[in-house]
C-alpha cells in the first residue's frame, strides 16, 4: 500500500510536535524514521494509526485515497497496524482470546475455528505458537509476532514498528527483520520507527530523518552513519571548555555485578567511581542504564556481585541503608516518583530535611524555601503547590531537594525539557554541591552534548551491554551516536578509560 | 475564577442548595411540608438547653471520629472499619470497668483505666486493618468491613454470652455498671463536660499533627505518592500503621465514651453508625481539619433534630441520613463539575 | 435429620443465595469492566424497599422487580456519571451511595412496614420437580430462584463464550489495548455498570417479594448483604461461576449455623448467624496473599519442592482484579 504524508501539523500547546511533514512512502517499501527523542516521531505515528488527529490542513492519502481515521479501529479498516513498544495486547489471556479480541465476527465466538486460523497462520510466518497457553508467558518478542500475526489476519497493509528492537533477543531480531523482509514480496508497506542505526541501516530501504517536529532529510542506500548522525543531532557540536576531574577515593564501586529485569540483562559489570567524577550514562531508552542507576540507589537488587560505597558493602541492603551513607536519587518521572502533588515546595524542602525535633519551624522552612528557591532559580513561592509548576521549575524544585550527607548523586535526565541557560546553571549548581561534598554523581542523559561536556567518564549502554568508561574528553557526538546505536563496538578491552 | 476560594465556595454553596432542593422534592413527594419538616428540625435540635446538649452528646463521638479518620485519610487509606474499632473501644472499656466493680480504687482512676483500654483496643483492631493491608495484599476496606462484622459478632457473643445480664440475655444490652463509672454531667444534662473536651482536644490535636509536625507532613507525604515518599525516605508501610494506630486509638476512645458517658453499658449497636457518618464529615469537609468540628456539630444537629420527626410528622427519623448523604453526594459531584470546567478553561 | 428435612434445608439454601447472585452477578459485570460499584448495600436495601412498595400499591409483582431493576440501573447511572464522566474517586461516590439509598430506603419505607403484601410463592416445575432429589433440590423454587440459575449461566456465557463478552474482559484489563481494537471504552464502562447495577437491583426484590418478604425497615436485617457480596465478588475472582459457588458457601454456612443451633447451645444464635462474616475475610485474605510481596520472598527461600507446591497452591486460591479496575480512561 502506497502511503503518502501531506503537509501534517501537530500542536501541543505552544509547541509543534509535527511541523509540515511532507512524506511519500512506495508500497512494499521499509521505511526508516530516524530522530533523537521528542523529534517528533511518535507522534507522527500516533497520527499516522489514528490514536490522534493531526490539526486541519494536513492529508493522509492511502494508494491515492484521501482517509480521516478518527481512531486507531479505523486505521486498521483502512489498512494500518501498529505495533507499539509495550505490545498492546492481554497478558493474563489466553494466545487465542488475545487473538480472538476485537476480531469482527458472529456474536457468539467459535474458538475452533480460530484456532484453525491461528495455526494456519502461525505456520505460514513459522511462529511457534500454542494458542492455549498465555501471553504473560511470552517473550517480548514473541508478543511482537503475535500482534504481527493479529495484524495480518485483520488485513493490515501498512505495519508501522516503534522501536521494536528493544528489549528483544538477537535471535528474535533476527526473526522479525525475516518476517519484515517477506513483507515487501506482499506488498506489504512497513515503517520501521527507531534510534538504532545499526538496525535501520540493515533493514530499510530508505530513511527519513526528523529532528524537533520536523522533516530535516531524506536518504537512500548506500548509507552513511556520520551523515545521520549529524542530521539528527543538528549543527556541529562544539564542545565548550572542559574541567577536568580532581578526583579523590573511590565512592561506589561494582565487582561483578549481573543485573536483570523483564527487558535486558546486565552481566558481570566492574566499575569504580571516585569522589568529585561525574559519570555520564548514554544509551537508548531501556538498554540497562535506568536498571544500572536504581541499582545503585538500592532501589534494584543485583541478582549476583557486590556493591561498596565507600568500602562498605551494601550488597542486597535496604534502599534506607544506601540513603543513610548519602546517596540521593531522583527520577526522571517527576510527579509519578519524584515529587508529591498536593504539597507545597515548602513541605517538599522540609521533607528533604533532617527533622528537628517533633513540630516544624515554621519560620525556619520559610527562609530555607526562599533560599532554595532562589538559589536553585525556581519560579513560584514556598507556598506554590508542585502540580503548578511548569515542567522545568519542577526539574530545579527536585534538584534543590538534594539531601545531606551526600556521596552520591544519581540522576535521571537532569536537564530534560530545559533551556540552554538554565541547563548551564543547574550544572554549575550540582558540580558546585557535589565538590562541597565530595561526592560523585552519576546521571542518564539522551543528550549527546550535555553528555559530553559535563561527564568525566561515559558508560554506553546497548541493549545490555556496557562499555568500558570512556573517557569524555577522548570522544565525540558522532562516535557516540555510533555506540548508542550499537555500531562500532569494540571487542572487550578496545577502549581503555 | 473556578480555581479561587470565591469559586470554591460558590460550588459547594451550589450543592448545598441542590441538596436541600433534592430532598424537598423527597419531602412533597410524600406529602410532608418541607418547611415544616426543616422548622421542627431545627426546634428539636437548638431549640432548648436540653435539646442542644442531646447534640453535643451525638457530637463528640462524631468529632472524635472525624478527627482520627482526618489522619487516616491524609495517609490515603480508606479505614472503613473505624466501626469496628469503636466497638472494640467500648467493648475495652466495659472490660476494665467490669473489672473494677466492688473495688476500692476511686471509680475516676477507673473511668480513666476503661478509656485508656478503650483507646489501646480500638489502635488494636484498626492496626489489624492495617496489617491485613500491608501483610495480607488486603484492601483496607474490605478488611475493615470484614474485622466490622466480626466487631458485631463478638459484641453480640458478650452480650449473649459471658456479659450477659442477670436471668435473661436480651438485645438491650448487658448489664448497666454502677453509676459511679459514670462521668460527671453537667447539671441534669446529659452532656459531660469532659467528653466534648476530650474530643475538642482530639481534633486540636489533629488538626497540630497534620498542619505543624514532621510526623503529619511525613503522613500526607505517604497519602498522596506512596513513590515518592519512599524515595524521599520516608518508611512508608509503617507511617500507614501509624495512621491505622491513631485513628483507631481516636475511634476506640469514642467508643469508651459511648460507654462511660453514655450508654454505661456495652449495647449491640454500641458504635450508632458514627463511623461511617464520620466518613461522610471528612468527605465534606475535603479532609481539612479546622472544618471538622462545625461540620460535624451541623450533622449530629440533624440527628438529634430529626429524633422528634416520627411523633411530630409522622416522618421517619432516617431524613437526618438521607439530607447528610444527599449533601455530601452533591458536594462530590458539583467538584467534579468544577475541576472538569478548570480542565477545560 | 432425615433425608427430607435435609433436601427443603438444602434447597433452601439456593433460595436464599438468589439475591446474593444476582447482587454479585452485576458486580462482577461491573467491576470487569472497571468500575466498582461500592454503592451495592445501600440499593440492595432502596430496591428491597421500593420493590415491595411498587408491588404492594399495584399489586403486581413483576411491576416490583421492575422498579428493583430500575433503580438499581439509576444509582449504578450515578456511580458511572461520576466515576467515569467526572472523574470522581469511585470509592467515594459509591459509599456515599451506599449511605444514602439505605437511609431513603428507611425514610421513604415507612408506610410500608409491616403490612402483608404479595410475594412469590413456590412454582415447581411440572416433571423435572418429581426426580428425586434433583427434584426437590432444584425444581421446586420460585420463579426468581430459577432466574438466578439462569442469571449465572448467562454472565458466564456473556463472559467467556461471545465476542463482546471477551471485549469486556479486555475493556478491564487493558483499556487503551481493548480501545485500539475498537471498543468505546468509556461508553462501555456506562453500559456494563449501568447493567451490573440492573442485576444488584433485582436482588432487593428477591428479598422483599421473597425469601425475607415484606419490608421491616431497619430490622428487615437486610443491612450488610451488600458489603457481603462485594467480598464474594472478589472471592469469585470476577468469574461468575466462582462467585456463584462463593454465594451459595455462604447461604450454605448460614442454614449450617440455624442447624448447628440446638447442638451448640452454649453459643449464643445470634453469633452463629454472623459467623460466616468472619470467615468472608478469612478467605479473602487467601485470596490476596498470593500477591504479597514478602510471600514471594518467602517462597523463594523455601526448599525446591515446598515451594513447587505452595506457589501452585497460591496461584490456584489467587484471584487478580481486573487490571483497569477503577482507573479511569483517557485516550493519550
Amino acid at each position: 500500500m502506497n502511503v503518502e504524508l501531506k503537509n501534517i501539523h501537530k500542536r501541543f500547546g505552544k509547541t509543534y510536535a509535527n511541523k509540515g511533514i511532507n512524506l511519500s512512502i512506495p508500497s512494499g517499501a521499509i521505511q526508516g524514521i530516524l530522530g533523537e527523542n521528542g523529534a517528533g516521531k511518535s507522534t507522527l505515528m500516533k497520527i499516522l494509526s489514528g490514536f490522534i488527529q493531526a490539526d486541519s490542513g494536513g492529508e493522509i492519502v492511502l494508494d491515492g485515497k484521501p482517509v480521516v481515521m478518527q481512531s486507531p479501529a479505523d486505521a486498521i479498516r483502512f489498512g494500518v497496524g501498529m505495533l507499539h513498544q509495550d505490545p498492546l495486547d492481554f497478558p493474563p489471556m489466553k494466545l487465542l482470546d488475545n487473538f480472538l479480541l476485537g476480531m469482527p465476527g458472529k456474536l457468539f465466538l467459535n474458538r475452533k475455528e480460530a484456532a484453525q486460523d491461528f495455526n494456519r497462520l502461525a505456520n505460514e510466518y513459522g511462529f511457534n505458537f500454542d494458542p492455549e497457553s498465555y501471553v504473560d508467558s511470552l517473550t517480548v518478542g514473541e508478543r511482537q509476532q503475535l500482534e504481527i500475526m493479529r495484524l495480518l489476519f485483520l488485513g493490515a497493509r501498512v505495519f508501522i514498528f516503534d522501536e521494536p528492537t528493544t528489549g528483544i533477543s538477537a535471535a528474535q531480531k533476527t526473526k522479525l527483520f525475516d518476517t519484515l523482509q517477506s513483507f515487501p514480496k506482499q506488498a506489504i508497506t512497513t515503517i520501521f520507527v527507531s534510534h538504532k542505526l545499526e538496525d535501520v541501516e540493515r533493514l530499510c530501504d530508505r530513511v527519513a530523518v526528523l529532528r524537533a517536529g520536523e522533516l530535516v532529510g531524506e536518504f537512500t542506500p548506500p548509507y552513511e552513519t556520520k551523515k545521520f548522525v549529524s542530521t539528527m543531532f543538528g549543527k556541529e557540536i562544539t564542545l565548550g571548555e572542559r574541567q577536568p576531574a580532581k578526583t579523590g577515593d573511590v565512592v561506589l564501586s561494582l565487582k561483578n555485578v549481573f543485573l536483570e529485569d523483564t527487558r535486558v540483562r546486565i552481566d558481570g559489570l566492574n566499575v569504580n567511581i571516585r569522589a568529585g567524577e561525574v559519570i555520564g550514562l548514554a544509551g537508548l531508552e531501556g538498554s540497562g542504564q535506568g536498571m544500572f542507576i536504581r541499582a545503585c540507589a538500592g532501589l534494584v537488587r543485583p541478582v549476583g556481585g557486590k556493591i561498596f560505597l565507600k568500602g562498605k558493602n551494601l550488597t542486597g541492603k535496604s534502599y534506607y541503608a544506601f540513603k543513610r551513607e548519602g546517596v540521593n536519587f531522583l527520577p526522571a518521572a517527576r510527579l509519578e516518583e519524584g515529587l508529591l502533588p498536593g504539597l507545597s515546595l515548602l513541605d517538599h524542602f522540609i521533607l528533604a530535611e533532617k527533622p528537628r525535633g517533633v513540630f516544624i519551624d515554621k519560620a525556619y522552612g520559610q527562609r530555607l524555601a526562599e533560599e532554595r528557591i532562589k538559589s536553585f532559580n525556581i519560579r513560584g513561592t514556598p507556598a506554590s503547590m508542585v502540580e503548578s509548576l511548569s515542567g522545568g521549575n519542577q526539574q530545579r524544585a527536585e534538584l534543590a531537594l538534594l539531601q545531606t550527607p551526600l556521596s552520591l548523586v544519581l540522576l535521571e535526565h537532569p536537564t530534560r525539557g530545559l533551556d540552554i541557560e538554565s541547563m548551564i546553571y543547574i550544572w554549575s549548581k550540582l558540580k558546585d554541591r557535589c565538590k562541597q561534598d565530595g561526592a560523585a554523581l552519576i546521571f542518564i542523559s539522551s543528550d549527546l552534548e550535555e553528555l559530553l561536556q559535563y561527564s568525566d567518564r561515559l558508560l554506553v549502554f546497548f541493549s545490555g551491554k556496557v562499555s568500558e568508561p570512556i573517557d569524555a574528553s577522548g570522544t565525540n557526538v558522532e562516535q557516540l551516536g555510533q555506540l548508542i546505536g550499537g555500531k562500532g563496538w569494540p571487542q572487550k578491552g578496545d577502549i581503555h578509560a | 475564577m473556578l480555581k479561587t476560594k470565591a469559586g470554591r465556595f460558590i460550588f459547594q454553596l451550589a450543592a448545598f442548595l441542590l441538596a436541600m432542593g433534592f430532598v424537598s422534592l423527597i419531602l412533597l413527594a410524600t406529602g410532608a411540608s418541607p418547611l415544616e419538616a426543616y422548622k421542627n428540625m431545627l426546634a428539636g435540635s437548638v431549640g432548648s438547653m436540653r435539646k442542644f446538649a442531646e447534640v453535643l452528646v451525638s457530637f463528640v463521638p462524631l468529632l472524635l471520629v472525624t478527627a482520627g479518620l482526618l489522619i487516616t485519610f491524609s495517609a490515603g487509606l480508606w479505614n472503613i472499619g473505624v466501626e469496628g474499632q469503636i466497638v472494640l473501644g467500648a467493648i475495652g472499656s466495659v472490660w476494665v470497668l467490669r473489672q473494677f466493680v466492688d473495688s476500692a480504687m476511686p471509680p475516676a482512676m477507673v473511668i480513666l483505666l476503661s478509656i485508656l483500654s478503650g483507646m489501646v483496643f480500638g489502635a488494636v483492631w484498626a492496626s489489624l486493618a492495617g496489617m491485613l493491608k500491608t501483610f495480607g495484599g488486603v484492601n483496607e476496606i474490605f478488611g475493615g468491613l470484614g474485622l466490622n462484622f466480626v466487631s458485631t459478632a463478638l459484641t453480640l457473643y458478650l452480650i449473649f454470652g459471658p456479659w450477659k445480664r442477670e436471668g435473661v440475655a436480651s438485645m438491650s444490652g448487658t448489664e448497666p455498671l454502677p453509676d459511679v463509672f459514670s462521668l460527671p454531667q453537667i447539671s441534669d444534662l446529659r452532656i459531660s463536660p469532659y467528653a466534648l473536651a476530650m474530643a475538642l482536644v482530639a481534633v486540636a490535636i489533629v488538626y497540630f499533627i497534620l498542619q505543624g509536625t514532621y510526623f503529619g507532613l511525613k503522613i500526607k507525604a505517604v497519602g498522596r505518592n506512596i513513590r515518592a515518599a519512599y524515595l524521599l525516605g520516608i518508611p512508608t508501610w509503617q507511617y500507614s500503621l501509624y495512621s491505622f494506630l491513631i485513628c483507631g486509638a481516636l475511634a476506640g476512645v469514642a467508643g469508651a465514651l459511648q460507654v462511660t458517658a453514655v450508654y454505661h453499658r456495652l449495647i449491640p449497636s454500641i458504635s450508632s453508625g458514627y463511623g461511617y457518618l464520620g466518613l461522610m464529615v471528612a468527605m465534606l469537609v475535603n479532609y481539612q481539619a479546622v472544618w471538622a468540628a462545625p461540620v460535624a456539630l451541623f450533622f449530629a444537629a440533624l440527628n438529634i433534630g430529626s429524633i422528634q420527626l416520627p411523633i411530630l410528622m409522622k416522618l421517619d427519623s432516617s431524613l437526618s441520613g438521607v439530607l447528610q448523604g444527599v449533601l455530601v453526594l452533591f458536594v462530590l459531584l458539583t467538584e467534579g463539575v468544577r475541576q472538569r470546567f478548570v480542565k477545560k478553561a | 435429620m432425615n433425608q427430607e428435612t435435609l433436601l427443603v434445608g438444602l434447597a433452601g439454601v439456593f433460595a436464599a443465595a438468589a439475591p446474593i447472585i444476582f447482587a454479585v452477578m452485576g458486580e462482577t459485570l461491573s467491576e470487569r469492566a472497571g468500575v466498582i460499584n461500592l454503592s451495592m448495600n445501600g440499593t440492595i436495601l432502596l430496591t428491597a424497599m421500593s420493590g415491595f412498595a411498587v408491588a404492594y400499591t399495584t399489586n403486581s409483582l413483576i411491576l416490583g422487580f421492575l422498579a428493583g431493576l430500575l433503580i438499581g440501573a439509576l444509582v449504578a447511572l450515578v456511580v458511572a456519571f461520576a466515576s467515569i464522566t467526572l472523574k470522581q474517586s469511585q470509592v467515594a461516590i459509591g459509599f456515599v451511595l451506599a449511605l444514602t439509598c439505605r437511609d431513603l430506603a428507611y425514610f421513604l419505607g415507612s408506610p410500608f412496614m409491616g403490612v402483608n403484601g404479595p410475594r412469590l410463592q413456590a412454582a415447581p416445575i411440572p416433571g423435572l420437580s418429581a426426580i428425586p432429589v434433583l427434584g426437590p433440590l432444584f425444581f421446586r423454587q420460585e420463579v426468581i430462584t430459577y432466574v438466578s440459575f439462569f442469571a449465572i449461566f448467562i454472565a458466564w456465557l456473556w463472559l467467556y463464550r461471545t465476542r463482546p463478552g471477551l471485549m469486556l474482559q479486555g475493556i478491564g484489563e487493558k483499556p487503551a489495548a481493548a480501545y485500539v481494537r475498537g471498543a468505546n471504552v468509556n461508553l462501555m464502562r456506562y453500559v456494563y455498570t449501568v447493567i451490573g447495577g440492573a442485576f444488584i437491583g433485582l436482588a432487593g426484590p428477591a428479598y422483599s417479594l421473597g425469601v425475607r418478604a415484606g419490608w421491616m425497615g431497619t430490622i428487615s436485617g437486610l443491612d450488610g448483604i451488600g458489603w457481603i457480596a462485594l467480598s464474594i465478588t472478589i472471592f469469585g475472582g470476577w468469574n461468575p461461576v466462582r462467585a456463584a459457588f462463593g454465594a451459595y458457601l455462604f447461604a450454605f454456612l448460614q442454614w449450617l449455623g440455624l442447624v448447628l443451633q440446638p447442638v451448640l447451645t452454649q453459643v449464643p444464635s445470634q453469633v452463629l448467624q454472623v459467623a460466616p462474616f468472619p470467615l468472608m475475610i478469612l478467605t479473602l485474605l487467601l485470596v490476596n496473599i498470593g500477591n504479597a510481596e514478602w510471600v514471594e520472598r518467602t517462597l523463594a527461600a523455601m526448599p525446591e519442592s515446598a515451594r513447587k507446591f505452595t506457589a501452585k497452591l497460591l496461584r490456584a486460591m489467587r484471584a487478580s482484579p481486573p487490571a483497569a479496575l477503577g482507573v479511569p480512561f483517557e485516550r493519550d
